[in-house]
């Protein structure tokens, strides 16, 4: 796959825009992994919803 | 399960975990048939091998305001329905709209650049999305500096109608001025004018950024209902009488 004299461009703009998708994904699934750690961090100091439930409780 | 049942945030969030790895399949699946088909592509009569840069270029364009337009609905569903879950979809969908929009201006700049020999012109259409970037990063900002969630709901959804106002003239600025980007060539009366060459990766693409938008919007309501709950548990702990 010949790219021609502007490959330079068209290659870094798909690194670019998979750079930043990659970051959008870490960022959310350390986010959520976060979340959790002081979401059960509160529960185990004795901290319950209302319902009774888990506040991690998913189903 | 009704829409009227996803209002309950554990109801979503247990939909979520069901949906999520079948999304997330279903996006690296569309994403490598999309890479592929582009990287196949025929080079373009004028523009030589840069059109594939519209392969990504396009697709981040339309979703940086399709977002800002599920932000608007999420908008009218926090001030005029009072949906739990509608202030949490805007959030959540603000830096994703905003790393789009950052990607189309980006990508459209170094594609710009070899074909009409600058980086950045002044002009209607660049310009306005520009302004949409700035706008979610304003939004993003607002939402951090109101401490209070709910005031913080109603004065980012008042925000984002007004932004609204910004997407037809981004839409219509390549007919309504004289500009340097070109006009429509998929959505437009008449039908597209793109060769079927193009025309079928940059849509596998355009799908493909689609359910790659969606499935990270899902995962980042999840973490914002999370978030919540954990505000709400410390707002309890705080309430605690202390022995």
């Amino acid at each position: 796959m010949a790219l021609g004299p502007y490959q330079s461009f068209i290659v870094t703009s798909y690194a670019l825009v998979g750079a930043v998708v990659a970051l959008l994904i870490v960022w959310i699934a350390v986010d959520y992994r976060r979340q959790k750690a002081r979401l059960r961090e509160l529960e185990a100091s004795g901290i319950t919803r209302r319902s009774g439930r888990t506040a991690t409780d998913m189903s | 399960m009704t829409l009227i049942d996803l209002a309950n945030p554990t109801r979503f969030l247990s939909l979520t975990a069901k949906v999520l790895p079948w999304l997330a399949g279903a996006t690296a699946v569309l994403l490598i048939v999309g890479l592929y088909q582009s990287a196949m592509a025929p080079d373009d009569y004028q523009q030589g091998a840069t059109v594939k840069i519209m392969f990504i270029h396009v697709p981040n364009a339309w979703l940086a305001m399709f977002v800002w337009g599920i932000m608007s609905v999420a908008a009218l569903g926090t001030l005029v329905w009072r949906h739990p879950l509608a202030d949490v979809a805007a959030k959540a969908a603000a830096p994703i709209g905003a790393a789009f929009t950052f990607l189309a201006l980006v990508t459209g700049s170094l594609w710009g650049r070899p074909m009409w020999g600058t980086y950045w012109e002044w002009d209607a259409r660049l310009t306005s999305v520009l302004i949409l970037f700035l706008m979610y990063l304003g939004l993003m900002a607002l939402w951090r500096a109101v401490e209070d969630p709910s005031r913080a709901a109603r004065a980012a959804a008042i925000l984002t109608l007004v932004g609204a106002i910004n997407l037809p003239i981004i839409k219509f600025s390549v007919d309504w001025w004289n500009t340097l980007h070109q006009p429509a060539s998929v959505m437009r009366m008449g039908g597209s004018s793109l060769d079927r060459a193009f025309l079928v990766p940059l849509l596998v693409m355009a799908i493909a950024f689609s359910l790659l938008f969606i499935t990270l919007h899902l995962a980042a309501m999840r973490n914002e209902i999370l978030r919540r709950r954990i505000r709400t548990l410390q707002m309890m702990q705080a309430g605690r009488p202390t022995v």
